[in-house]
């Protein structure tokens, strides 16, 4: 008898002669205590994600590469990653060209296995998209696809995510359902809160443990 | 530092290492604050006693539901996986769990693995089963890279370096890496995250746990704040997950209210800063995430847990650590006391079905009932409920068929002879009434030896005259 079939059959013991419960989920009770108002949301998002050291910006749908080049500036960084498949990478491609922005622009278009040394090491910075937020817990949704993988917020100690402001949904439950993300998810969804963080000494805050020392969210008024 | 008293050191035994951890001042200040600062943070993070409840009632409600059909989630989690291109593994026992682990590594000749944090691979001791094969399997979360590092074993499930100090942490780092000592906890964090991630690059196989398994969508949920979790089911070419059979929920909203339940209880956060869902290994057209995707799926005891309807309530447990937070007993003594993977309130309720109370033959005694742990849980487990059940299973005899593995541990004749005889003369007023005549006028010849009771106390001589008697007396001349 395989493992499988063992388990299986002791669990199926277990339960002879009893019914599966029924499924009473009782929405309101995620989603009652997390409602706000279209205005509110973005004050609750970014207040939530301030308090965890997140940087975060209001600025224009057409303005934000130049912010991004502002923001690689003041810290002195010497590149970014970015994806150029995707068509803010496009946008902010443009830009660099046009604004003769001095940091290096790496396009993220070969397998890891390429340049994985380089990604772990030698890069400061990457622009992210994402597919919203959510203002209960103040966290970024990330759909991360072949044109923007999955590593690409977590290697550099500079983490920019775009945002729009019309994309902020009340809580984790109303994006699930609005998107229905139960008919399909990508190989890896994340939601973010913030950078990354440790508390496993005394219990002292410290920030950039292995993912991202520093999030900047970018929040995109659309015009 | 206080001394250790190192005779009751050496014992090894519950009993044992709790007269060393109570004796140790450093140990016990910095589970006090730790604790301290942990129940506090969970109360903020539940302001309003209404929602906390109806929330608790729903994170119970999944748990149970999820349970009363758990073979069936459990095939359709397989398939959805399947279908997603993740590679189902079932393990019985550890060993059986080990073996399948090693031999996924085997298959890519790897040398190198790091691990994101899970229980359920120090259940599987792990590490030493793979270093005993010349595999090096690194933890990557912080806590657990300190405690690995220094040779010992997590004291918290959710902080497994909760014991240990900044200075203890730069003393370890100077000793081991070679580093400059300094108490500036973020330097300490700098280090490790520098030589973790050159242990990231060169992995060969990342290992995880699940915080939370959905059979609907065939999806891998985990939660972390660090980003090693990420990293380890990212950078290296091979993920493998491990986790116990009770982990799987129905539906992928399910995760809402347990997410939510799971963090604040833990950290008294709204949320970790990464929840990781991960529904595949890598499409052919991606450019990361890892080729392949292993999911273990072990049982180790919790089968047994679950034939029994109200013991199978063990199984609800999302691991916040919430009730070792609370626990009086906990804090006092550490999480080193339990000698096993899962101390604390859980720990007493779990380890039993995985190791056999023979092992744990104190666990489920090492409780006041004060009942902290059951009003925190957030799936609301009855932990002192079951605990009561485990003292029961604890003193069956062999004839009365203890429903836990190694029941009957605790089982004694005498003391099942001393208790009948205790009934009787209780339940019999002649009987009492000539037990007590007879115990006060031969109270010389009470016995002397007692048992523990005398290491820290003189045996007990009853008094010349009894309660009653001396009430009649008053009584009597109250009349007059
Ligand atoms: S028993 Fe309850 S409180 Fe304790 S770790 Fe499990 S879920 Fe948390």
């Amino acid at each position: 008898m395989s493992a499988r079939s063992n388990i299986l059959n002791k669990l199926r013991a277990g339960l002879a002669g009893t019914t599966p419960r029924p499924d009473e989920f009782d929405e309101k009770l995620v989603t009652e205590p997390w409602q706000y108002a279209p205005e509110d949301r973005i004050t609750r998002l970014r207040s939530l994600m301030e308090a965890v050291q997140t940087e975060i910006h209001s600025v224009s749908s057409n303005d934000w590469p130049a912010k991004v080049q502002q923001l690689l500036d003041s810290r002195n960084l010497a590149n970014v990653l970015y994806a150029p498949g995707t068509g803010h990478g496009q946008q902010l491609a443009e830009h660099w060209q046009s604004a003769g922005a001095k940091q290096a622009l790496l396009a993220y278009d070969r397998p890891i296995a390429e340049w994985k040394e380089e990604l772990f090491w030698s890069v400061d910075a990457s622009v992210t998209g994402t597919v919203g937020g959510i203002a209960a817990t103040g966290s970024l949704v990330l759909w991360p696809d072949r044109h923007e993988p999955r590593l690409m917020s977590l290697l550099p100690p500079l983490h920019i995510a775009l945002l729009k402001a019309s994309e902020v949904e009340d809580n984790l439950y109303g994006m699930m359902q609005k998107h229905n993300w139960s008919a399909g998810l990508p190989t890896n969804l994340l939601l973010v809160s913030g950078p990354s963080k440790t508390a496993d000494i005394e219990q002292v805050l410290a920030y950039g443990a292995h993912g991202p020392k520093e999030l900047v969210v970018l929040i995109l008024e659309d015009c | 530092m206080s001394q250790r008293i190192p005779v009751k050191d050496l014992t090894d035994s519950f009993r044992g290492r709790a007269v060393g951890a109570l004796a140790d001042d450093q140990l016990r200040t910095n589970f006090r604050v730790a604790m301290d600062s942990l129940m506090k943070k969970r109360a903020d993070a539940f302001p309003d006693e209404h929602e906390r409840e109806g929330l608790r009632e729903l994170g119970n409600h999944i748990k149970a539901r999820a349970l009363s059909q758990l073979p069936d989630l459990l095939e359709q989690l397989e398939a959805k996986l399947t279908d997603n291109g993740v590679k189902v593994h079932w393990a019985e026992t550890t060993e059986q769990a080990n073996r399948i682990v090693h031999s996924i590594i085997e298959a890519k000749q790897g040398t190198q693995v790091v691990k994101g944090k899970s229980m359920v691979s120090e259940e599987m001791e792990m590490n030493d089963y793979l270093a005993e094969r010349n595999i090096e399997c690194l933890e990557s979360d912080m806590g657990e890279y300190i405690v690995q590092l220094d040779g010992e074993k997590p004291s918290h499930i959710i902080m497994p370096a909760i014991h240990k100090n900044r200075r203890q942490v730069s003393k370890l780092f100077h000793d081991k890496l070679g580093v400059d000592e300094t108490e500036d906890v973020n330097e300490l964090i700098q280090i490790g995250r520098r030589t973790l991630r050159e242990k990231f690059l060169e992995a060969d196989v990342g290992v995880s746990g699940v915080n939370f398994a959905i059979a609907e969508t065939g999806t891998l949920l985990l939660v972390e704040n660090e980003g090693n979790g990420r990293m380890s089911t990212t950078a290296p070419p091979v993920h493998v997950a491990v986790t116990g059979i009770e982990k799987v929920v129905g539906n992928l909203r399910d995760v809402v209210p347990l997410l939510s339940l799971l963090t604040r209880s833990a950290l008294g956060q709204p949320i970790t800063t990464y929840v990781n869902m991960i529904s595949g290994p890598r499409k052919p057209d991606e450019l990361d995430g890892p080729e392949e995707v292993h999911l273990v799926l072990l049982d180790n005891g919790r089968s047994g847990a679950f034939a029994d309807a109200q013991l199978r309530q063990t199984l609800n447990c999302i691991r916040c650590g919430a009730c070792m937070n609370h626990c009086p007993v906990y804090t006092r003594v550490g999480g080193h006391t339990y000698g096993e993977v899962y101390p604390g309130p859980i720990g007493k309720i779990v380890t039993p079905h995985m190791v056999g109370l023979h092992q744990v033959p104190d666990h489920p005694s090492a409780s006041s009932l004060c009942g902290a742990c059951g009003d925190v849980c957030p799936v609301k487990i009855p932990i002192p409920e079951l605990l009561q059940r485990l003292r029961q299973e604890n003193v069956k005899s062999p004839a009365e068929q203890p429903k836990v593995k190694d029941g009957g541990a605790k089982y004694s004749r005498k003391e099942r002879v001393i208790w009948r005889f205790w009934t009787r003369l209780n339940t019999s007023p002649m009987f009492y009434r000539l037990f007590l005549w007879g115990a006060t006028r031969l109270r010389k010849l009470a016995p002397k030896n007692v048992g523990p009771w005398i290491e820290n106390h003189s045996a007990p001589v009853p008094a010349r005259r009894s309660l009653h008697d001396l009430a009649k007396a008053h009584l009597n001349q109250g009349d007059r």
